[in-house]
């Protein structure tokens, strides 16, 4: 039964399929105005379930998809679903109205836009809402799709192209490892029902699939949400119209693996390499992207590289929160913190990232570049958009008072106390998270700085703009405002979302450690007192503020990487590679000419059925075989020494005239295995096959006249005894084993009585099978007919082909 | 019996598969002429070369031959026969068209390379 949550989940897939009628009927109104209904409503509908999942409860409702599969489409409403269909829909909502300023009616094909933004939409609330993997692994594939096909909407730029076919390939690829997963879960547990296989995760973890299981999974979520090394393709998606890098590349989709790590850590996070994996990679991600922001001089590659990095932070920070499982009792809640604050920062992310995507889109449509050396001095004549970025990027940057300042606070917190953390020796190396955190925050105040002050401060320099900057009208301003108002009310009441929304998430993802009515403290404040954190986080803005100001000077330090050592370059040579490759492998074997595929053809067969022949030990050689008598042995030795006559012989007519001896004597071998109708057939038909060749090929003077030279090749004579062989060979074994009795005894005796004839062979060809008869008159007809064409019909157009 | 009719099979596939493995389009289609010879002789064979009457019932003989065999051979023979003088008129057309009756020469234009 559909319900009206699934109706919720499918609404913008029902809307898609009216954008275009709506774009041709009303022109003369900007087509996101009625698409900007449907997210509105969903986020009015979806905030009617904080309620309820804040009293840990969960509302589910199935509808049956392919039962006899077991896959049902069960859409599923708890803490971290809701969480993200609160955003998606409410991000989804200020990217539409953002997005009326920024498409232009008349220039844009905004019924493509908007119909590919809608599938998006609804793609993504089916991700996080289903219960069901399959269900989930196809709306995940209708997020890659629709993401390739926002990417590529300006089709006819080659970059665009590029960068969606990209993107394509490597969720795609990380999509088909995640479902080979999720088949590996469905083996181990029998069941697709997300919350069934947390049920029974206890019982798989010794399972031989698990830990190839996690691997797959952890792919899949790993490239979706852009985690070293497969991070390459976001900053390439960036060619997407700014409203799409908003939404997509930032708020929701590369936060669909980050869903999926939290959503599958309730299984996976008992084994120890879920821990290491995910807050491994995590780290890496944070380091190497807020590192290669820096390089950065497009304002929309700082932010594709600072969201990179900003996502491999939330998630090394369910990692350490898997350590909760290990080792946390209600009481000292160390490691659940860890939880608190990847969830409180994945909200916090999507708020600044999201202004400060649309603010790089204002600052883009009024000057015409996003180039941050043809920039500067923009903060007088765009006040507001400058307010927009300092807000956002002091926030991302971790500044006090806003939000991203008490992610990062608990950020840190989290990565100092993972050093406490005593499985796997991490004494030695546990100090290593929070040092490589710390200086991965020191690069995101730098860019961070440099998004603000590149952009908005130094000498205007007008004669590098296309056009005269000004400030952006203030419907395009409205979504960057309620986004950067949400980062100060995030910043100074950051509680009034945890209870609400970030504690029953936690309860999602950690729920093996809540007891009965039990729930986590989560309480978010600014001052902890002199704790080593609020020193990072000092030592953050002392040594930042110093390299940015020096940044001249050791800029040129990226330099040192040669371009042939970056992914990319890894990327594009293995695509390169993987064409050139295989284009040669066919080369190699396709040749063209018929000669070799047929030696390639009749290898196999020798080889193949001689291997089975042996392998299966099939010679047995009965004694009842026929006895030989003197006429067969004069008719073999004829046949024998024709046929090589006709291996042989230089001369077509001789190899023709030998064709017409074989024939007869198989005739005549006919004659003595008692067969009258078959030696009577083929006397006639060998007459007139001969005939035909004599007629088309002696009698005509071009052909007949030239002498061929037949060459000798002892490779194909070799290949040709391996299958004369394996023919004799069969033909051995079909005497030596007979499994039953054959059915001739019927024909003697049913001949006359039930057919009445008194010749068997004839009986059986037109009144037993009949229907073989029919048939072989069709294909002798079709040969006439296609021999008659093939004579009379001349194609006058052939020139042109 | 059966273990010679076998070899002279397996001889006519030989020299079938040497024929069609050449460049010259006739040697061509005479090996595939000889190749359904040696089929045909393998059917007979491996439906076993036990003696008896021919399998006319006038004849009122106490065993027949296999008649089943025989009438399967019967339809190959004539498709057989069907396909050859198709392929016949098919290489001779080749010849025409293109002037030429190797293999190796008659290779499509827009290949990969």
């Amino acid at each position: 039964m559909l319900t009206a949550l699934h109706f919720a989940i499918i609404a913008p897939f029902i809307a898609a399929v009216f954008v275009p009628f709506l774009y041709k009927k009303f022109s003369y109104i900007h087509t996101g105005w009625f698409v900007l209904a449907v997210p509105t409503l969903l986020f009015l509908y979806f905030l009617q379930y904080l309620p309820i999942t804040a009293n840990k409860q969960t509302v589910t409702a199935v509808a049956d998809w392919v039962p006899s599969l077991g896959i049902h489409f069960t859409a599923h409403v708890d803490g971290l679903g809701l969480l993200f269909a609160l955003l998606i829909t409410g991000i989804g909502m200020l990217v539409v109205l953002y997005s009326i300023y920024y498409l232009s009616k008349e220039k844009e094909a905004l019924y493509n836009f908007y119909t590919f933004l809608l599938m998006f939409m609804g793609a993504m609330l089916g991700v996080v809402l289903s219960d069901n993997l399959i269900v989930l692994y196809t709306f995940w594939e209708i997020t890659s799709l629709s993401s390739f096909l926002l990417i590529s909407y300006w089709y006819e730029r080659e970059k665009s192209r590029y960068g969606a076919l990209k993107s394509m390939l490597i969720t795609v690829m990380g999509g088909f490892a995640m479902l080979v997963g999720f088949v590996m879960l469905y083996s181990m547990t029998g069941t697709f029902s997300i919350q069934e296989i947390i049920a029974s995760a206890n019982d798989i973890t010794s399972h031989n699939l698990f830990i190839p299981a996690m691997l797959v999974i952890l792919l899949g979520a790993f490239t979706k949400s852009a985690q070293f090394p497969f991070h390459i393709w976001l900053p390439d998606a960036m060619e997407a119209p700014t409203p799409v890098s908003a939404y997509l590349h930032s708020a929701t989709m590369v936060k669909a693996g980050i869903y999926l790590v939290a959503r599958l850590s309730p299984v996976f996070a008992i084994s120890g390499e879920w821990l290491w994996l995910v807050a491994g990679f995590g780290l890496t991600t944070l380091f190497w992207g807020s590192f290669s922001a820096v390089r950065q001089t497009d304002l929309k590659g700082i932010l594709a590289f600072s969201t990179v990095s900003q996502l491999g932070m939330i998630l090394s920070m369910l990692g350490v929160g898997a350590a909760a499982i290990h080792f946390d009792s209600m009481e000292d809640n160390l490691y659940v913190g860890a939880t608190t604050a990847a969830l409180f920062h994945l909200i916090n992310h999507a708020t600044f990232k999201g202004s400060l995507f649309m603010m790089v889109g204002i600052v883009d449509h009024e000057t015409g570049t996003r180039d941050i050396r043809r920039l500067g001095g923009l903060m007088t004549v765009m006040p507001i958009t400058f307010t927009i970025a300092v807000i956002g990027s002091f926030s991302m940057a971790g500044l006090p008072p806003f939000n991203g300042f008490l992610s990062k606070e608990m950020f840190f917190t989290a990565m100092v106390d993972i050093t406490s953390f005593h499985l796997f020796n991490i004494d030695n190396i546990g100090i290593v998270f929070p040092v490589v955190a710390w200086i991965a925050s020191i690069f995101t105040f730098i860019y961070s700085m440099m998004l603000v002050f590149k952009t908005f401060t130094g000498k205007m320099q007008p004669e590098k703009l296309d056009t005269k900057p000004h400030e952006a009208p203030f419907g395009m301003l409205l979504s960057p405002i309620v986004l950067i108002s949400l980062v100060i009310v995030f910043g100074f009441f950051p509680n009034i979302l945890s209870y609400s929304v970030i504690e029953p998430a936690m309860a999602s993802i950690l729920p093996s450690l809540l007891g009965e009515g039990e729930q986590f403290y989560v309480d978010i404040y600014f001052w902890h007192g002199w704790t080593i954190e609020l020193f990072m986080t000092m030592g953050v803005i002392g040594i930042g503020t110093l390299l940015y100001l020096s940044l001249r000077k050791w800029v040129a330090m990226y330099q040192v990487f040669p371009d042939s050592l970056t992914l990319n370059h890894v990327y594009d040579q293995t695509v390169v590679g993987v064409e050139r490759m295989s284009s040669r492998l066919t080369g190699s074997y396709m040749t063209g000419f018929i000669r070799d595929y047929l030696l390639y053809i009749f290898s196999f067969f020798a080889a193949a059925l001689v291997f089975v022949l042996f392998n299966k030990n099939a010679f047995s050689i009965q004694a009842d075989l026929a006895p030989i008598s003197v006429y067969e042995v004069i008719l073999a030795i004829v046949l024998v020494s024709t046929a090589f006559v006709v291996m042989f012989t230089k001369s077509r007519l001789k190899a023709i005239i030998g064709l017409g001896v074989l024939g007869y004597t198989i005739a005549l071998f006919f004659v003595i295995f008692r067969a009258p109708d078959l030696a009577l057939t083929q006397l006639i038909i060998e007459t007139v096959s001969v005939a035909l060749f004599l007629l088309c090929f002696y009698h005509l003077p071009h052909i007949s006249k030239e002498l061929e030279k037949v060459r000798f090749r002892l490779g194909n004579l070799i290949i040709s005894i391996a299958v004369g062989v394996t023919v004799t060979l069969i033909g051995i074994t079909a005497n030596s084993s007979r499994l039953f009795e054959s059915i001739s005894g019927f024909f003697p005796e049913a001949s006359y009585d039930e057919a009445g004839g008194k010749n068997m062979v004839n009986v059986i060809l037109v009144d037993f099978r009949g229907f073989d008869t029919l048939l072989e008159i069709l294909v002798l007809g079709i040969a006439a007919i296609g021999i008659y064409t093939m004579i009379k019909l001349r194609l006058a157009g052939r020139n042109e082909l | 019996m059966e273990i010679l009719m076998s070899i002279l099979a397996g001889i006519l596939f030989m020299a079938g598969t040497y024929m069609v493995l050449s460049k010259n389009m006739i040697r061509i289609i005479i090996g595939t002429a000889i190749i359904s010879h040696g089929a045909h002789v393998l059917l007979l064979t491996m439906a076993g070369l036990k003696t008896g009457a021919p399998p006319l019932l006038g004849l009122k003989a106490s065993t027949y031959t296999d008649p089943l065999p025989q009438a399967l051979i019967l339809t190959a023979i004539v498709i057989s026969f069907g396909v050859t003088s198709f392929f016949i008129v098919l290489g001779y057309r080749a010849y025409k068209e293109t002037g030429t009756d190797d293999t190796e020469k008659l290779r499509g234009t827009d290949s990969y390379d």
